[in-house]
C-alpha cells in the first residue's frame, strides 16, 4: 500500500485533533491552526486524487483498525471523494478567509476559538461523510455535523439566530431520527453495517422477493431524512433564518458545506448501499423529482418577494437543491452527473454571493434591506464584482459555471426521453428566467448610483481594496474558481463520471 | 404465519408506534420542552427496536462466564453497542436543546416557539 493511500485517515483525525487542540489555544493560535489544518487537507486530497487517477486505481478500501471486512469498520476513498475533499476544503478556506472581518465585528472576542473549534469539527464530520464506508459510522458523524452546524449558527447571539438554530436542530433532529430508524431497519434486514457488505445482502434479498417492501420502505425513510437535513422543498423552513442571520462565514459554510454533505452521504447511499437498478426502479426517486421540482419553483418565487438580501439568497438555496434532487429524480447516469457537478457550482457561487452581500450590506449603512443597496457597488467595488459574477453564474450565463450545470441537466433530460423529460425542461426553462428577475434586479440595483444628498444623509461610504486586502483576495479566488468550473468543465466531468463508475 | 409473526413481533410494533408518537410530537408540538420529551421518545423507541432486534431467546448476555465460548450460548452484541453509541449521541444532542430553551426562555420568558417568532418579527431584528 502507498503512503498516499492515508490520506482519508490522516485528513479526518487532523481536522478532529486540530478542533481539541484549538480549545486550549488562544484565537490568534486557533485561527492560524484552523487556516493551516484547512491548507494542508486540501493539498493531501489534491495528491490523492492525482495519484488516483495516475495509477487507474479507482478506488480503494482502507481498513481501520485490526478486524477485516465484516467485523471491522473500513474508509473507501476513490477519485471522486478525494476531489469533493479537495473542492470542499478550498470553499471552505475562502469562506472562513471572506467573513473573518465581519466575524470580529459580529462574535464576542472570548468566543472566537469556540468558532474555530466548531470548524474543525465541522470539516472533520465532512471529510468523514465523505470517506466512511460504514452506515453507523456516517449516522454519527452526521450528527457530529448537526451539532456543529447548530453552534456555527448561534455564535452570534441574539434572538433571532438562537431561534434560527432551535429550527435548524428540530428539522434535523427529524430528519437525522428516519436515517437512524432506517439505519437500524437496514441492519435487521441485511445483517451488516459495511455499505458493500449490505448492498451484496440487498440484492440476494431482492432477488429473493420476500422482503422487497420492507426494503422498499427501509430505503424511503433513509432517503426521506436525508433530504429533510438538506432542505429539500417542504421542509426547508429553517433555512432562510438560519443562513439569513448568523455570522457570513457560517451562513457560506452551512449553504456550501453542510448540506452537500448529506447529500454526497444519499448518492453514496444509492450507489453503494442500494444499488443504482433497485433505486431506479422504484418510485422514490419520482417522490424526490417532484419534490425537486417545486422546490425549484418555490424557492425562486420566494426569494422574488424577499426584501432582505441575505433571506433572499438563501431562498435561492432552497432553489437549487431543488435542482440537484431534480437531477437524482431524472433516474439516469447523466442526471446524476449534473447534480454532482451542480453540487460544485452551487457550494462555489453560494458561498461567493454570501460573502460578496456582505460587502454591499457594509456599505450601506448595515442595512440589508433591498432598497438601500442602491449605488453600492460603485461604494465597494470588489464586492460588487463578486455579486454581479455570482448572480450571473446562479442565472445561467455562459462562461460563469451554472450555466454548465443547466446545461448538463437539460441534456440529460432530453437524452432518455421519458415522462420526465417535458417537466424538466419548462421547469428549467421558467426557474431559469425566476432566477435571473431576482438576481439581475439586485445587480441593477447596486449599480444605480444613489443620489448625493441620500449618501450624506444615511452616511454610507465607499471602501477601497486596499482596507480590505483579505476580502478582496478572497473574492477574487472565488471568482477564478467560478470561472474554472464554468469554462473548464470538460475534465472535471469526466473526472465525476469515472469516480461514479468507481462508486459502487 | 402471517398473523403469528404479528402477535410475535409485539415489541417492534410497540417500537415503531412510539417512534411514531415521538416524531409527530417533535414536528407540532409548540412547546419547546414537550418538543424534547418527544425528540427522547423517538430515541428510545429506536434503541428498544435495537434491543428487541437484537435478543435472541434463551440466549445470554455476551460476556464469557463459566468458560462458556459457543457462538450459540450468546446474543450478538452489536446492537447492543449501536444502542450506547445511540444514547450517546442522544443525549448530547438533548443537552444542546436543552441549553437552547434556556437561553430563550432568558430572553423571552415563553416556551412558545411559535410566539417566540412572532415577537421576532415584531422586534423587526
Amino acid at each position: 500500500m502507498d503512503f498516499v493511500q492515508n490520506v482519508p485517515f490522516f485528513s479526518i483525525m487532523l481536522s478532529m485533533f486540530s478542533g481539541i487542540i484549538s480549545s486550549v489555544l488562544s484565537e490568534k493560535w486557533a485561527k492560524w491552526l484552523n487556516t493551516a489544518v484547512i491548507l494542508v487537507i486540501s493539498v493531501m486530497s489534491g495528491l490523492l486524487l492525482i495519484y488516483l487517477c495516475r495509477t487507474g486505481l479507482g478506488s480503494y478500501i482502507f481498513m481501520m483498525g485490526h478486524f477485516p471486512a465484516p467485523w471491522g469498520n473500513e474508509i473507501r476513498a476513490g477519485v471522486l471523494e478525494a476531489g469533493m475533499a479537495m473542492f470542499f476544503c478550498i470553499v471552505m478556506l475562502l469562506s472562513m478567509t471572506g467573513g473573518r472581518k465581519k466575524l470580529f465585528e459580529e462574535v464576542e472576542y472570548s468566543k472566537h476559538n469556540i468558532y474555530y473549534i466548531l470548524a474543525d469539527m465541522m470539516l472533520s464530520s465532512l471529510l468523514a461523510l465523505v470517506y466512511t464506508n460504514d452506515l453507523f459510522t456516517a449516522y454519527v458523524f452526521v450528527e457530529i455535523n448537526t451539532i456543529a452546524a447548530c453552534g456555527l449558527i448561534m455564535i452570534r447571539q441574539n434572538g433571532r439566530t438562537i431561534e434560527a438554530a432551535v429550527r435548524y436542530m428540530i428539522m434535523s433532529l427529524l430528519g437525522s431520527g428516519l436515517l437512524l430508524m432506517g439505519i437500524c431497519m437496514l441492519y435487521d434486514l441485511t445483517g451488516h453495517l459495511l455499505m458493500s457488505n449490505i448492498s451484496q445482502a440487498m440484492a440476494q434479498i431482492m432477488a429473493h422477493g420476500t422482503y422487497r417492501i420492507p426494503m422498499l420502505v427501509t430505503v424511503g425513510i433513509m432517503t426521506i431524512g436525508l433530504a429533510i437535513k438538506s432542505a429539500l422543498f417542504p421542509c426547508h423552513a429553517w433555512l432562510p433564518d438560519a443562513y439569513g442571520y448568523s455570522t457570513v462565514s457560517s451562513a457560506a459554510m452551512l449553504s456550501s458545506l453542510v448540506s452537500k454533505g448529506y447529500i454526497f452521504l444519499l448518492i453514496k447511499i444509492f450507489y453503494r448501499v442500494i444499488g443504482l437498478d433497485i433505486i431506479y426502479s422504484s418510485h422514490i426517486i419520482g417522490i424526490l423529482f417532484i419534490f425537486g421540482l417545486c422546490g425549484m419553483l418555490f424557492g425562486s418565487f420566494s426569494a422574488i418577494g424577499e426584501k432582505d438580501i441575505r433571506r433572499m439568497i438563501a431562498f435561492s438555496s432552497v432553489a437549487q437543491i431543488g435542482y440537484i434532487y431534480m437531477g437524482f429524480g431524472l433516474g439516469t447516469q447523466e442526471g446524476m452527473v449534473a447534480s454532482v457537478y451542480h453540487i460544485l457550482v452551487h457550494a462555489a457561487t453560494k458561498s461567493l454571493l454570501f460573502i460578496s452581500a456582505i460587502g454591499l450590506t457594509d456599505v450601506s449603512g448595515g442595512s440589508r434591506s433591498f432598497f438601500d443597496l442602491n449605488g453600492s457597488g460603485y461604494r465597494n467595488k470588489i464586492a460588487g464584482v463578486g455579486f454581479a459574477v455570482g448572480s450571473l453564474s446562479m442565472v445561467g450565463i455562459p462562461i460563469f459555471s451554472g450555466f454548465v450545470s443547466k446545461l448538463l441537466f437539460a441534456k440529460a433530460a432530453v437524452i432518455n426521453p421519458t415522462w420526465k423529460m417535458f417537466p424538466t425542461v419548462i421547469v428549467l426553462a421558467i426557474s431559469t428566467i425566476l432566477n435571473a428577475i431576482y438576481f439581475l434586479k439586485t445587480v441593477i440595483r447596486i449599480y444605480t448610483p444613489e443620489k448625493q444628498s441620500v449618501v450624506e444623509e444615511k452616511g454610507y461610504y465607499s471602501i477601497s481594496w486596499d482596507k480590505q486586502k483579505l476580502y478582496t483576495v478572497t473574492i477574487i479566488l472565488f471568482v477564478i474558481l467560478n470561472l474554472i468550473l464554468g469554462m473548464n468543465s470538460q475534465p472535471i466531468i469526466r473526472m465525476i463520471e469515472t469516480g461514479l463508475a468507481n462508486f459502487a | 404465519m402471517t398473523e403469528a409473526n404479528f402477535l410475535l413481533n409485539y415489541g417492534e410494533e410497540v417500537a415503531i408506534l412510539l417512534f411514531g408518537i415521538g416524531f409527530a410530537n417533535l414536528l407540532v408540538q409548540k412547546n419547546l420542552i414537550k418538543k424534547i420529551i418527544g425528540l427522547n421518545i423517538m430515541d428510545t423507541a429506536v434503541y428498544l427496536f435495537l434491543a428487541e432486534k437484537g435478543y435472541i431467546t434463551g440466549r445470554m448476555a455476551p460476556i464469557v462466564v463459566d468458560g462458556v465460548q459457543e457462538v450459540e450460548a450468546y446474543i450478538n452484541p452489536i446492537p447492543s453497542g449501536l444502542v450506547l453509541t445511540g444514547i450517546v449521541v442522544s443525549v448530547s444532542v438533548t443537552a444542546l436543546m436543552l441549553s437552547l430553551t434556556v437561553r430563550l426562555y432568558k430572553r423571552y420568558h415563553t416556551l412558545d416557539l411559535d410566539e417566540i417568532s412572532a415577537r421576532l418579527r415584531k422586534e423587526g431584528l
